[in-house]
Order: structure tokens, then C-alpha cells, then sequence
């Protein structure tokens, strides 16, 4: 048997809530972080969709001035949220040694490589800042959070797009179970709020443009949908070794069961329409953490909203469950959040462990009209989960092809 | 042009911006390195905003030179006669 790995700590900034117990409280609730944007850089470059799902505390609040200054919003969101999740675990002393962090970000440092071409363009090489790579390369916040943590077993940086969050949990559970590590850091970050990120996938039109009621525009699974809302934040867990855990006598949300990673192999950017990459990955998660389909009673959907996104994971699902999947209360929290791209998966994984600690099913907003192609069982208002050993998932698929499952099981 | 008391006033607020220090601690005798912990890539970025603050050019085969304070106020002070 492999050694069973438990999540102890929990942290995330994101659209709906600064920390997690204010983000978990709006999932239960139903809430929109979707806003306009007021930047005059929207107006400025006539960008064809207006607002996104933007951080609802500002890091500057929390980090201090000069700790920021050195950090990309990205790393920052990163420190920001493990610091929570760090905290959360209890954890007062570790052999850092065997302390690993597996920090995830689909993009990088986008705001600090734009900056720089300005400055240069601008100002010219002398006054492009020495900080410059260390801030935008993608492993900045996996290092950022292995320098406040002082992890040394390796700090680790899955990059696959929109699969990142759920793959930095993927490797997590490897480092542990393969003895590397007795805990790692996992999480997902990401800060592309920026004018040319929203132009570019505006322009592959990934974004909703319902400019004119942005609370709305995250409907997934709704007939209305029209593309995704961009987010921007953090999400980070805690694993651990089960033994480790139960020798500091921790608090155990969760057990993480099981993982998978697959790829499509079929189209850089479109899902493959009968979904078999996704089934693999479901498939291959269920039996990595020895769960049957029928323990499943709660599953955090990818669901994005994009027309074309919505229905190949449905596809997958009942492939993968077959008629047990309509008693799977499935729950798309990128109604409330928006997508936070490379930490989607991470603050999904928060709320998937949270509704199994909890038994309540996080709220899917907006859905008025359900697809009558995509028949799930979709949680309008928080529901509760069943008492006894229960299974809940998370999924999440990325540009590329990449496919990426958790299992999370009941302690 | 400045005096060397407003050039060390100026170079106070750049350290202070970019490290936390409190500008009151950073006097002509102290060391950037030993005293104040100020590191390479910190030191270039403070280099650079003098540079635009005072208008003057630090090369940078100059910069290791600068080991105190006091060094890079004579420097500037110097560069701008």
C-alpha cells in the first residue's frame, strides 16, 4: 500500500473572498466577484471585454510594501495564501529537509514582463529593474513560497495552463508517496488581469462578453453562456503524511485518495468533443485512489462557461460514471469565482475538501436555463452531502490537452 | 546641484523605498553591505534611481567601489560638479 497522504491545511485569495473562510461562506451563499474593471488601460486599448473576477483583498493589505515590491501579483497571491494554509495546518515544527512545495501558474509573471518592455521601450536598459527575472519567470511563486517556508525537499512548478492548480495536487501526492517528502505545499497562482492576455483570448473568443451585467456573465452549463470570465487569485493546501499528521495530532480535512494526469493528444486548444482524454484521467484518478464511481457524491467541475468546453466533460463524466452519475451533485464554481486559470484547480481542490469536511455542496449561480445537452445534477443552492465515507473529485483540463483529477475521500 | 546633505536626504529615500530601512538609519559611515544588509540586486536598483534622481551616470565597474554611504554621496555629489 502506498502511504496515504491528508491535506491539514487550507489557504486561498480569490475573487469571492480573501481567505478561506469568507470565499467559503460566499460558495455556500452564491455570490458573483465579477465586476468591471476600473482601469484606464480598458478604455485606453478599446478591449472588447470589460471586467473580470478580480482579487476582493489586495495583496498590498496583507505583504508588506517592500516584501510586495519584490514579487510578481502572482507570487505574491502564492505567499498570500500558503501563508493562510501554512498556518491553518497547525504545523509548528517540520523537518524542512522534508518539506516540499509544488506551486503551480498557468501563465507566470505576465504584469512584471510587460512592465519591463515598457521600461525598456520607454525608458530604455539601464532602468529595467535587476528583480525583472526572478519576478516573471513561472517558478516564482514555488520559490517565493519555498523561501517563506524554508522548504528544501524542492519546490516544484507544474505549467499546463488550466490543468496547472489540479497538477501541482498530482505531484504532491507523488512526492509523498514515493517518500521524497512528509509535506508539501501544493497550491496555484495566477495574476493575468492585464490588457494583453484579456486581448488575446478575447480575440480567440475564450471571453464572455457580457460587458454589460458581468455578475451574470459566468453561467456555466446555461444555454446563455458565452465564454469564460477571467480570475485572478491563489488557492493552497496542506498535504501530509498520515502518519505525520496523526503523530502531531492534526486536524484532517481530507484524505487525497488519488490523482491522474492525462493528455488529449488531439488539438492544442479544443477539447476533444467525445472527451476520451478526460475519461482516461477520471478513470485513472478513481483507480489510483481505489474508489469505485459509485462512492462518488460530489464532483467541482471544470465547467467554464464556454460554449464548446461545457459538454465534453459532461461526455466524460457519464462515460466515466455511467447512470450513477445523476445521483453526483455537481457543483461549477467558476460561476462565483471566474476562471483563475493556472490556480483554478487549487481553489477548487479548497472547496472540494471543504464540502467533504463539511458535507455541504459549494453553489453553481446563474444557471437559468440548463442545457438540455449536458443533463448533470447541478447544485443551485448549497446542498448537503451525504454522512458516511463519502468521494468527491475536482477536475480540470488546460489548453494543450491536458487533463488533470483529484479524489478526495472522507476521513 | 545638490548638497551632500540633500543627496544623502535623496539616497535615504531611494534605500528606504526599496528595503523598508528607516531612512534616519542610513548615515554616511554605514556600510550597504555589513551594516544595512543591502544585497546585489537591491543595490542595482538602488544605483539605478539615484541615477534618475540626481541625473548623474554610476558605471557599473563603479558600483563595487560604493561600500559605504558616504562613497556614493561623494560619488554623486562628485559627478554632478
Amino acid at each position: 500500500m502506498p502511504r496515504k497522504v491528508v491535506i491539514t491545511g487550507l489557504g486561498a485569495t480569490t475573487p469571492i473572498g480573501g481567505d478561506v473562510p469568507t470565499m467559503w461562506a460566499n460558495s455556500l451563499k452564491g455570490v458573483s466577484g465579477a465586476r468591471t474593471i476600473e482601469a484606464d488601460w480598458v478604455e485606453k486599448f478599446e478591449l472588447p471585454v470589460t471586467f473580470a473576477a478580480q482579487i476582493a483583498t489586495p495583496a498590498s493589505e496583507v505583504l508588506s510594501r517592500v516584501e510586495a515590491k519584490r514579487m510578481d501579483p502572482s507570487t505574491q497571491f502564492a505567499v498570500v495564501a500558503s501563508r493562510e494554509a501554512w498556518r491553518d495546518s497547525g504545523i509548528e515544527e517540520v523537518d524542512k529537509d522534508r518539506l516540499a512545495v509544488a506551486f503551480a501558474t498557468g501563465i507566470g509573471g505576465v504584469w512584471t514582463l510587460l512592465d519591463a518592455w515598457d521600461t525598456l521601450r520607454d525608458k530604455g536598459p539601464r532602468r529595467v529593474l535587476p528583480m525583472t527575472v526572478p519576478m516573471l519567470m513561472p517558478n516564482g511563486p514555488a520559490a517565493a513560497v519555498s523561501l517563506d517556508l524554508g522548504a528544501r525537499a524542492g519546490a516544484h512548478t507544474p505549467v499546463s495552463a488550466c490543468a496547472s492548480g489540479t497538477e501541482a495536487l498530482h505531484q504532491g501526492l507523488e512526492l509523498i508517496r514515493s517518500g521524497k517528502a512528509d509535506v508539501v505545499v501544493c497550491g496555484g497562482a495566477e495574476a493575468a488581469i492585464h490588457p494583453m492576455p484579456i486581448a488575446a483570448f478575447a480575440s480567440m473568443q475564450a471571453l464572455s462578453r457580457r460587458n454589460d451585467a458581468p455578475e451574470l456573465a459566468s453561467r456555466p452549463y446555461d444555454t446563455g453562456r458565452d465564454g469564460f470570465v477571467m480570475g485572478e487569485g491563489a488557492g493552497a493546501l496542506v498535504l501530509e503524511a498520515e502518519e505525520h499528521a496523526l503523530a502531531r495530532g492534526a486536524r484532517i480535512y481530507a484524505e487525497l485518495g488519488g490523482t491522474s494526469v492525462t493528455a488529449d493528444a488531439y488539438h492544442i486548444t479544443a477539447p476533444d468533443p467525445e472527451g476520451l482524454g478526460a475519461t482516461r484521467a477520471l478513470k485513472a484518478a478513481l483507480f489510483d485512489a481505489r474508489a469505485q464511481a459509485s462512492d462518488v457524491v460530489h464532483v467541482n467541475a471544470h465547467a467554464t462557461s464556454t460554449p464548446v468546453g461545457d459538454k465534453p466533460e459532461y461526455t466524460a463524466l457519464r462515460a466515466a460514471f455511467g447512470a450513477h452519475l445523476d445521483s453526483v451533485a455537481v457543483s461549477a464554481t467558476k460561476s462565483q469565482t471566474g476562471h483563475l486559470l493556472g490556480a483554478s484547480g487549487a481553489v477548487e481542490a479548497v472547496m472540494t475538501v471543504l464540502a467533504i469536511h463539511d458535507r455541504k455542496a459549494p453553489v453553481t449561480i446563474n444557471l437559468d436555463n440548463q442545457d438540455p445537452d449536458i443533463p448533470l445534477d447541478v447544485v443551485t443552492e448549497a446542498r448537503d452531502l451525504p454522512s458516511g465515507d463519502i468521494v468527491a473529485l475536482s477536475n480540470s483540463f488546460g489548453f494543450g490537452g491536458h487533463n488533470a483529477v483529484i479524489v478526495l475521500r472522507s476521513i | 546641484m545638490a548638497s551632500n546633505e540633500e543627496i544623502l536626504t535623496g539616497l535615504a529615500e531611494i534605500v528606504n523605498e526599496e528595503t523598508g530601512l528607516a531612512p534616519e538609519s542610513v548615515e554616511m559611515d554605514k556600510s550597504f553591505t555589513d551594516d544595512l544588509d543591502i544585497d546585489s540586486i537591491s543595490m542595482m536598483t538602488i544605483v539605478v534611481n539615484a541615477e534618475e534622481k540626481f541625473g548623474v551616470r554610476i558605471p557599473d565597474e563603479e558600483v563595487k567601489n560604493l561600500k559605504t554611504v558616504g562613497d556614493a554621496v561623494n560619488f554623486i555629489s562628485g559627478a554632478q560638479a
